[in-house]
């Protein structure tokens, strides 16, 4: 089958690398495709509650690098989707436990069975983002359209093209239209230009992704939703679809675009 | 206060381009990896060098940044007072 890894990171913290791993895994499965998602932020681990699947870990990513179980036997099969599961992290571990090379050979035993494997890095550059990095074949960096976010992803793609994982793309999160319409926010083109990288998506904030992670259903399981539209989108981009990008409402209003006209002269 | 800002022909940057020119000055010093404090040495060292030349306003010197289509460019605008040798 020959999965392809994908590895979804930051650099900064809290701008939504779990949220994307797990309703990109979602998505993937929901079209049809056979995908696990590993969580590699070993000691913060939280993939597994992204997903709703806390109460199921018997084993996680250590007990398999370590010896202590098969792999088959620490992945966790999400219910709700075919062919969706998940390899989670441990949580009484650290980042030293699992080498980079622990993590090439874990994923390459599952690009047989698998499609696609989705690994949700930790925040930081250290050895936690070199372990999440080091399998993978593509390299997804998501960012919110603020300050730090934008820096940290801009530091991220340095080092991913200096490892030679290049070129990544761009998930833009929490995009707010309105804020984007009154100049109060940076917009999709602002961030591109900056980071000069390839967009894949763009997520509009969403209040629905707060309420589905406290109840740990992926909002890609909603299909009238705007986010998980948007995700949808992502994973058919992924598999080579040309899917045009969701109309954000970026263009400034009519009164804005006449005051810009009058003052061009 | 958009209206009389238009009014009055004056316009104040935006939150998104204060945000932007920020980033891209930001990211200049981090892609080449120089300091503020970098570059006032390399500012010195350049007085240096070019005042055992030329005579140079030392004063007017400038060393900064700039990014044209994505890349940085160190910019050194050095004022001249004459070059030494042509003065009788």
């Amino acid at each position: 089958m020959a999965a392809m890894v994908i590895t979804i990171t930051s650099g900064k913290g809290g701008v939504g690398k779990t949220t994307a791993t797990a309703n990109l895994g979602v998505a993937l499965a929901l079209l049809g495709k056979r995908v696990v998602v590993v969580d590699s932020d070993i000691g913060l681990r939280n993939l597994d509650v992204a997903m709703g699947l806390e109460n199921r870990i018997v084993y996680d990513i250590v007990d398999v690098t370590e010896g202590y179980c098969r792999l088959r036997q620490a992945l966790i099969r999400d219910k709700r989707v075919s062919e969706l599961y998940l390899l989670p992290a441990a949580q009484t571990r650290d980042k030293t436990a699992v080498s980079p090379e622990d993590m090439v050979r874990l994923c390459d035993q599952m690009r047989d069975d698998f499609n696609f494997v989705l690994i949700d890095s930790p925040a930081g550059i250290e050895q936690g983002f070199r372990n999440a990095i080091a399998p993978a074949d593509e390299v997804l960096i998501v960012t919110t359209p603020e300050v730090p976010a934008v820096r940290d992803a801009d530091r991220i793609i340095g080092l991913i093209e200096a490892e030679e994982k290049g070129p990544a793309s761009l998930i833009i999160n929490r995009l707010k239209p309105e804020m984007v319409r009154y100049g109060n926010m940076l917009t999709t083109a602002d961030v591109i230009e900056i980071l000069a990288i390839d967009l894949i998506g763009i997520i509009p904030e969403d209040e629905a992704i707060i309420v589905s992670m406290n109840k740990g259903i992926p909002i890609a399981l909603d299909d009238a939703n705007r986010a998980s539209l948007a995700f949808h989108n992502i994973a058919r981009r992924l598999l080579g679809e040309e899917v045009p990008f969701l109309d954000i409402r970026e263009m400034p209003n009519l009164i804005e675009r006449f005051v810009r006209f009058i003052r061009q002269g | 206060m958009r209206i009389l800002d238009w009014l009055f022909g004056q316009r104040r940057p935006s939150s998104r381009e204060i945000a932007k020119e920020r980033l891209q000055l930001v990211l200049a010093y981090d892609r080449v990896k120089i300091s503020p404090q970098l570059l006032e040495t390399l500012k010195d060292e350049l007085i240096a060098v070019i005042s055992r030349h030329v005579e140079i306003d030392r004063e007017g010197v400038e060393v900064t940044f700039t990014r044209v289509k994505s890349r940085s460019r160190l910019i050194a605008d050095i004022p001249l007072l004459g070059a030494r040798g042509q003065r009788k």
